[in-house]
């Protein structure tokens, strides 16, 4: 085979290109420069966004929606400082991302050069790993080793800094010989990921789970990421037991599902945060007893016992000891547990408790249903209602992407997610400005889907410039823009804790003009005030597919999301909607 | 934030900085020593404020140290003692690190450090099952009255001279971390006038199991 000589730049549009890479999210500047040269042969498609941060959210809303890894592209310094949220992020929500940046000449590392800074000092502590490259021969193994990392175990981002000089054709040090990087080639001697449960566990959390009167399926986004939707059903319908999913496993199991509880936590609903408090077997799946899942820690589920499976051992006993804790992937482990559990005589299960539990559950459904109050003809809108008719009038397969905040919450409760993967949102950095970007990520990876942002003010404010990006490169995702005027859920807390005491939260309807600044970025831009205006106006937005739209919805100030669990409380203080209390 | 139930075990024994036992032989059961040094205090039963000695392989690379450090800085944790150098591999570097953690929270962190990439093996060392060593190199004041007495200190404790000049003498001893404070205590009457430590390196007894 006759070697092929080029330069460090063309390896790595090549190593991403062998790596499966469809698409590049990103933004050129002086330290990358030599690799956006070999990007205009490269099939790659490259979108080019606005801000770094936006790249970085767009990969993440590619890798949510497809399960492979988003990839970005920025330079150095400021390109790279921008991507440190967007890393954080999906370092949170363990999403699969390869971050590639530009640094400065090797030989300037350390010398204050322009446009420099520690890339990988900085993300150290926000990625699963990062590289600094210091040879361009070793670029087309790196790469490969950075995809691995990113997708295998428990996903999460990976950086890889590269200086300008080991990519740069003028200079003698970018020049290698080619080559097609092999797992072999790995130099990955500490990374082992966890595969299958050890077979004495599974064999003991069978005997728990069996065992158990008022058992709860538990699960988190690690169902999502492990792929484990189909196996989640099984171990469910198998052992008749209710299933809450998390703010990221939403989807993961269908809301239609008779056995589907919705989401705890927070601002979860009253029957799923209850019967966790009264469970006695909680069966934890991909999660991770985040603090806004489990309440004050001292009252949560005070009588269950628990079976933790996850892929990661330092989520193990890490905020809750397990009575049996389960290191694997929850796919392979759920598998596991089903053939042991088909093992259990069906005689020896404590049937009669089973189906009070279940009558239990059913009886606080119909108790507690989630409520709000329409809002009467001239009053700003509900944003539950505009939620529902969205949600009615739209593919049942759409996919629906959050920022932070109320409407993040008021989304997760009303929709009604029958399939995994359509939900895409920032859970555990909570991210404001999240919704656009990951729309548009997601609406790449998936042309063919609907792709609904539901956003806030407050956060379209942060990354609305995106859409920018949108017009441009004719990405036509929809944006349903809650504008309540204010930062709502600070204010709801400033409100309920803070004595009404309304601190820097006010952000005002009519500045900026949303129509206005929409349609100045390329989109088609409509603004409803009533609510038998707002059918109209989605099934316009529904109809227009060559560009994006943003819809403005003016809604109620005032409206808070409950149920809520306030900070600080266990999750039996839970306080329901007014009106029901 | 752990749950009630979290309890954990006080059995594994106190690493004391005062751990300055004249007992002789290399290994010190942890019962014992808590015993002959007086150290019953609270806080070894609940787990709390304990010395916990980790031994990390690790790929030798840079950086990798900056990665180990970090995580414990974000915790807050104060590394006492600090190791690091390569094994009999080339590829790979131990790193011996003491910290004053309870070992509920230590726990913890040693699954986050194995997280890392580039650590390949990470054990905490079990008291009482562990040789652990350490360098001092020491200046001290020495003249013709002093020079007799502190020789036999340098013989009674099997340390070496090192460096002779101007009324200074360089001592250097390899020892348990308890000896080299308690030659440090003595040869404070004579003066130290610069002293420096290696930070303790530690392997496992060769009969005793491995902690993972």
């Amino acid at each position: 085979m006759t070697s092929i000589e080029m330069n460090g730049g063309q390896a790595l549009i090549k190593a991403l290109d062998r790596e499966g890479v469809e698409v590049i999210f990103g933004l050129p500047g002086g330290a990358i420069l030599p690799v956006y040269d070999p990007i205009i042969e490269s099939p790659i498609r490259h979108v080019l966004v606005r801000h770094e941060q936006g790249a970085g959210h767009m990969a993440e809303g590619y890798a949510h929606v497809t399960g492979r890894p988003g990839v970005f592209m920025i330079t150095s310094g400021p390109g790279a400082t921008n991507a440190v949220t967007p890393l954080c992020d999906a370092f949170m929500d363990s999403v699969p991302v390869v971050c590639i940046t530009g640094q400065v000449a090797y030989a300037a590392i350390g010398t204050d050069a322009f446009q420099e800074c520690d890339t990988t000092g900085i993300t150290l502590s926000v990625t699963k790993h990062n590289f600094l490259v210091t040879d361009a021969q070793d670029i087309p193994r790196i790469i490969h080793e950075a995809f691995h990392i990113a997708t295998t175990g428990r996903p999460g981002p990976v950086l890889v800094d590269i200086p300008k000089d080991i990519v740069d054709p003028m200079s003698p040090r970018s020049a290698m010989t080619w080559y097609e990087a092999t797992d072999d080639m790995m130099d990955l001697a500490g990374y082992k990921p966890a595969t299958v449960g050890d077979q004495e566990l599974i064999e003991r959390a069978a005997r728990l789970i069996s065992a158990s009167e008022r058992p709860v399926l538990y699960v988190g986004g690690g169902v999502l990421k492990g792929r484990a939707v189909a196996e989640l059903a099984e171990l469910a319908e198998l052992m008749q037991v209710p299933v809450v999913t998390t703010l990221m496993a939403r989807g993961a199991f269908p809301d239609s599902h008779p056995l589907c509880v919705g989401m705890p936590g927070m601002h979860g609903n009253y029957t799923a945060v209850t019967a966790m408090q009264h469970s006695d077997m909680l069966i934890a799946l991909g999660a991770r007893f985040d603090d806004r899942v489990t309440g004050r820690l001292d009252g949560f589920a005070p009588k269950a016992k628990i079976v933790h499976v996850d892929i990661d051992a330092a989520e193990l006993h890490k905020v809750r000891r397990a009575d049996v804790a389960i290191q694997g992937d929850c796919k392979l482990v759920i598998a596991q547990l089903l053939e042991e559990l088909r093992n259990i005589p069906s005689s020896s299960l404590p049937h009669g408790e089973r189906e009070d539990w279940l009558q239990q559950i059913w009886e606080w459904q119909k108790r507690y249903p989630l409520v709000y109050k329409q809002s009467e003809p001239g009053e700003f809108l509900k944003p539950q209602h505009v939620l529902e008719v969205l949600r009615d009038s739209t593919p049942s397969d759409t996919i629906v992407t959050s920022g932070v905040g109320q409407h993040q919450m008021w989304a997760s409760q009303y929709w009604k997610f029958d399939h995994p993967y359509t939900w895409v949102n920032s859970g555990g950095l909570g991210t404001m400005g999240f919704s656009i970007p990951a729309a548009i990520g997601a609406k790449v990876a998936k042309p063919d889907k609907m792709v609904w942002a539901v956003d806030g003010d407050g956060n379209f404010q942060m990354t609305a410039q995106e859409l920018v990006t949108a017009s441009m490169e004719r990405i036509p995702i929809k944006v349903a823009l809650f504008n309540n005027a204010y930062l709502g859920m600070v204010r709801q807390w400033q409100e309920m804790f803070y004595r009404e005491r309304y601190s820097e939260v006010y952000l005002s309807y009519d500045v900026p003009d949303y129509v206005k600044w929409a349609e100045s970025m390329g989109c088609v831009a409509l603004r409803v005030e009533a609510s038998e205006d707002v059918a109209d106006a989605i099934a316009q937005a529904n109809d227009i597919d060559d560009r994006p739209v943003v819809v403005e919805f003016r809604t109620s100030a005032s409206e808070n999301v409950y149920p809520m669990v306030p900070s600080g409380r266990t999750n039996s203080e839970i306080l329901v909607d007014p009106s029901q209390r | 934030m752990l749950s009630g139930d979290n309890a954990v075990s006080g059995d594994n024994a106190a690493r004391t900085r005062q751990g300055n036992n004249a007992v002789g032989g290399d290994v010190l059961n942890g019962d014992e020593s808590v015993r002959l040094l007086g150290l019953q205090d609270k806080s070894s039963e609940a787990g709390m404020n304990r010395f916990h000695t980790v031994v990390a392989t690790v790929d030798n690379k840079p950086g990798v140290l900056a990665r180990v450090a970090g995580l414990f800085a974000r915790r807050g944790y104060n590394i006492e003692s600090l190791a690091v150098a390569p094994t009999d591999q080339d590829k790979f570097s131990r790193i011996t690190f003491t910290v004053d953690v309870a070992s509920s929270s230590l726990e913890q962190v040693v699954k986050q450090l194995d997280k890392l990439i580039n650590v390949v093996e990470i054990h905490e060392l079990e008291p009482g099952q562990s040789i652990e060593r350490e360098l001092m190199l020491v200046v001290v004041e020495v003249n013709t009255e002093t020079r007799h007495n502190l020789i036999d200190l340098v013989y009674d404790f099997r340390a070496r001279v090192i460096d002779e000049g101007n009324g200074r003498i360089m001592l250097a001893l390899t020892d348990r971390p308890e000896q080299i404070l308690e030659f440090e205590k003595h040869l404070r009457e004579y003066g130290i006038i610069k002293l420096q430590r290696t930070g303790r390196v530690a392997m496992h007894m060769l009969d005793a199991t491995v902690l993972k």
